[in-house]
């Protein structure tokens, strides 16, 4: 069981990463959207797989936080948001995207060589895929330097959390629920701001992009 | 209950008045006839509790106030009660006086300034008591501020708001050097941890020895930040701007009590904290403390506004208190503590004179501005017809500023030259050839500041009116005033009078300084001789019998008047004097200020840096015009100023205005700190 359940995690935390790379190197917001919310989708059944292994009662409920939060009611949101905004089948023109993939496979050996020490420390089931957590931290980082247009930049922001929280349940099996409600709860207000944000973008500018934002600069 | 108790109560109370201020903001009869009142029973009571409690052992106090394991240490010890009595005995002298000094629209609504002002007040209080770090860099940062505000009450001049800019900028760089000084005598002191959190308390800080290096190191902060509240040279520039840009009363605390809290600290840091002086840092504030005497005497000779003189006048004065605690810091290190008692003596002595007359002539120069809306001296003259009473109430202060017996300023500088006289004594041969030199430059210093009080009061009191319209409208000041400036002339007048009283008081906070041992103080000598004769080392080197000596000078006057009344009254005629044959002559042809002080400009060329522009022979409409700048401005503060600009230019290329950069220096940074935790 605990093999099968192991090699499960493996499994998960490698679609994980593939959906990272993947969203790195998307073009269209629509599918961005539902990119995210398939990495939630993972992102839950890797919680709740380790919940079951290691019988971890307070994990089962981060799953489901995340299912609500990830998978249902943030990429609502950004549907709704872009049909509001009128980017729905927007393509953004990308830097060189072999370039970045290369950045990207770059950095995740840099992860995987820094995760090492800190996967030995951990005595976790889960503790190979610490690498891939911060793999896919870093790749989401690097989304958000290279899009220019605002809703991909949030995606960015918000897969990173993904990581983040992906991290967090690989090494110690999740915060203390206090800590991962109240990063829920800040997600959903900083997604709520941010889309205010846009409105107000696209009314000075009359575009979501944010190179439009240079022109604040002081000289 | 504690003294300290009720201490705390009364800061409260300062506190709770202020607050007061704001029901009624632009009440005058609320706030000048009822709460400045109120906040001069206040100021009474502080000097009482704390004069009452000056020979106490020293009282502490934990306040439940602050951060989580870092609550207010207060302590009361004799150096925190005598500069509590100077405090409040001060700020009862001014508070009458400002309650009557208020008008309606001038700047800061009166209730907004009240709270400021008694803000200002009680922050001033905590200095004083503070016992950690903490405690006193949160009063010392609220004193800083309030009186900011204070400064800038006109703020709609733009040059009143230039110089509280200046003001507040010094007196942060001041803050953060105190900030570092404390962080250098907590960490060389030891953790002293008790649950982790660091012990900043003053008692940790005092109870260890400090080794040379990081003494040296916090005495140097603490010299540079104090030193920048105080006004010594170089960081004097803000105290010719802000004092005559705030309102008369904010000066006179300020230049009073304000500066007299920087001077506690250096006594705090360097006799209480570090307790084992250096030699050389005795020499280093000697030398500091001279140059700033003679700066400032200089300097306030060819000023032509009266509160810009007085400010001078202050750097003046602090620079001797400096000369007194390099001397005494410089007896200490070679272990004369009898001659460091004498010159401790004299520097708590002059705090306290300094405190009554400036704050006198400060609340005088008010009484003017009110009288005349003219701060120019070349306006001004003969205002002692129409207000006989600040124009001999000014006199006094004048006289104590001299250094003349028998008045106050005479005996602390009397005392500080006597412990010059001592200093032969110093085991040190190069010390020994320098400190004549410095005595002779203190005379010199005490000389000016004389030229200067002359100037001062001749050019606004005696002679004729310069302008006819500004003397016709001239009037007294009120009698809330005169209350508030007698106080303060009384005060000179005491403290000049019983000076054996007073440093019999004096002597419990030398003894506190400098902890027990085999010593004699001028205290001491005090309370073996009679009440009459001060003799601070043995009576057959020096003595000074003030009353003795008043009464010789009142004897002389009035055998002086009797006799001209007697043999000479009776044949005066008045008729027009001798005109030198040229008929035209006007009240404008009097001595100016600029006139009276052209000797000393000429002397001490080298030590201004002048602007003059001279009319020609053929000029319709001539005019002359003399501007005496400084010259730190363009040594120091101009250099420091555009370097400062340059490395701004420098950080300003990271700002591209793009996201994506920005992101990508977060993301760099990440990733150079991973790498380094990795390592």
């Amino acid at each position: 069981m605990s093999h099968y359940s192991g090699q499960l995690i493996n499994l998960l935390a490698a679609v994980l990463l593939l959906l990272s790379f993947a969203m790195l190197g998307q073009r269209r917001i629509l599918s961005l959207i539902n990119l995210f919310m398939a990495q939630g989708a993972v992102l839950c059944a890797s919680t709740a797989t380790v919940a079951l292994v290691t019988g971890q009662k307070h994990l089962y409920w981060s799953a489901l936080i995340t299912l609500v939060l990830k998978v249902l009611l943030l990429p609502w949101i950004l549907h709704r948001l872009i049909r509001r905004l009128n980017v729905k089948w927007d393509i953004e023109t990308l830097f060189n995207i072999p370039t970045t993939m290369l950045i990207g496979i770059v950095l995740v050996i840099f992860s995987f060589n820094l995760a090492l020490p800190i996967s030995e420390l951990a005595g976790t089931v889960s503790r190979s895929t610490v690498g891939i957590a911060m793999a896919s931290v870093m790749l989401s980082f690097l989304m958000m330097i290279t899009r220019s247009k605002a809703v991909p930049q949030v995606i960015g922001f918000l897969a990173m959390e993904n990581g983040l929280f992906f991290a967090a349940t690989s090494a110690t099996y999740g915060m203390p629920m206090v800590v991962e409600l109240g990063i829920a709860l800040d997600v959903l207000v900083g997604m709520v701001i941010l889309g205010v944000f846009f409105f107000q973008i696209r009314e000075q500018f009359d575009s979501l992009d944010i190179r439009h934002l240079e022109q604040l600069k002081e000289d | 209950m504690h003294s300290i108790d009720w201490l705390l109560l009364l800061i409260t109370a300062w506190l709770l008045i202020g607050l007061a201020g704001l029901i009624a903001q632009r009440n005058l009869a609320w706030v000048g006839k009822t709460l400045y009142p109120l906040g001069v029973l206040v100021g009474l009571a502080l000097a009482g509790v704390a004069l009452m409690a000056i020979d106490n052992k020293p009282e502490a106090l934990v306040l439940p106030l602050g951060l989580p394991d870092l609550p207010f240490h207060l302590r009361l010890d004799a150096l925190s009660a005598m500069f509590l009595v100077l405090l409040g005995g001060t700020a009862a002298g001014i508070s009458i006086f400002a309650s009557g000094y208020l008008r309606k629209g001038e700047g800061t609504a009166p209730g907004l300034q009240s709270l400021e002002y008694h803000i200002f007040l009680a922050s001033m209080a905590l200095v004083l008591l503070a016992d950690d770090a903490y405690a006193f860099m949160v009063a010392w940062e609220s004193m800083a501020l309030s009186s900011f505000f204070l400064v800038t009450s006109d703020h709609r001049k733009p040059e009143i708001r230039h110089a509280g800019y200046l003001y507040l900028l010094i007196a942060h760089v001041g803050a953060i050097s105190i900030l570092l000084c404390f962080g250098v005598l907590q960490s060389s002191a030891g953790m002293g941890a008790t649950n982790g959190v660091a012990d900043y308390t003053f008692a940790h800080m005092r109870a260890t020895g400090h080794d040379a290096f990081w003494g040296s190191a916090a005495f140097g902060l603490a010299l540079f930040g104090f030193g920048a509240k105080a006004g010594l040279l170089p960081l004097h520039v803000w105290l010719p701007e802000a004092h005559p840009a705030a309102p008369s009363p904010v000066s006179a605390m300020m230049s009073g009590v304000m500066l007299k809290t920087a001077i506690y600290g250096v006594l705090r840091v360097s006799f209480d904290l570090l307790h084992q002086p250096l030699w050389w840092w005795g020499v280093a504030v000697l030398a500091l403390g001279l140059l700033s005497a003679l700066f400032g005497a200089i300097f306030s000779a060819v000023q032509s506004d009266m509160k810009r003189l007085l400010a001078y006048s202050s750097i003046e004065n602090i620079g001797l208190l400096f000369v007194g605690i390099g001397l005494a810091l410089t007896f200490q290190s070679f272990g004369m503590i009898t001659l460091t008692a004498l010159a401790l003596t004299a520097v708590l002595y002059h705090c306290l004179n300094h405190a009554a007359f400036k704050s006198l002539l400060f609340l005088c120069t008010g009484s003017v501005l009110h009288a005349t809306r003219e701060r120019s001296l070349g306006k001004l003259g003969g205002l002692i017809h129409p207000m006989p009473w600040v124009a001999w109430l000014a006199l006094l202060g004048v006289i104590a500023s001299a250094g003349l017996p028998p008045l106050n300023g005479f005996v602390s500088e009397w005392l500080l030259l006597q412990a010059f006289l001592f200093s032969p004594g110093l085991p040190h041969s190069y010390i020994n050839m320098l400190i004549p030199v410095a005595a002779a430059a203190v005379a010199l210093t005490a000389a000016l500041a004389g030229y200067v009080m002359v100037k001062f009061f001749a050019i606004v009191f005696l002679g004729q009116p310069r302008e006819d319209t500004i003397s016709q409208q001239a009037h007294d000041a009120g009698w809330l005033e005169r209350i508030g400036l007698s106080w303060l002339a009384a005060l000179c007048v005491l403290l000049g009078v019983l000076p054996v009283t007073v440093i019999e008081r004096l002597d419990f906070v030398v003894r506190a300084l400098l902890g027990a041992g085999d010593y004699t103080t001028p205290g001491d000598a005090a309370h073996s001789g009679d009440w009459l004769l001060l003799a601070p080392i043995s009576a057959d080197r020096a003595s000074y019998e003030p009353l003795v000596l008043l009464l010789m000078i009142s004897a002389v006057v009035v055998a002086t008047f009797a006799i001209v009344r007697r043999f000479w009254h009776g044949r005066v005629r008045r008729s027009a004097a001798w005109d030198c044959g040229f008929a035209l002559q006007t009240a404008r042809m009097q001595d100016t200020a600029e006139g009276f002080s052209q000797p000393l400009r000429q002397v001490f060329e080298p030590f201004y840096r002048l602007k003059r522009e001279l009319p020609t022979s053929f000029d319709r409409a001539p005019f002359y015009r003399v501007v005496v700048e400084d010259h730190f401005w363009y040594w120091l503060y101009l250099p420091v100023a555009r370097c400062a600009e340059f490395g701004a230019r420098l950080v300003a290329f990271l700002q591209r205005g793009r996201i994506a950069i920005y992101l990508l220096y977060s993301f760099l940074t990440l990733i150079v700190l991973l790498f380094l935790v990795r390592g």
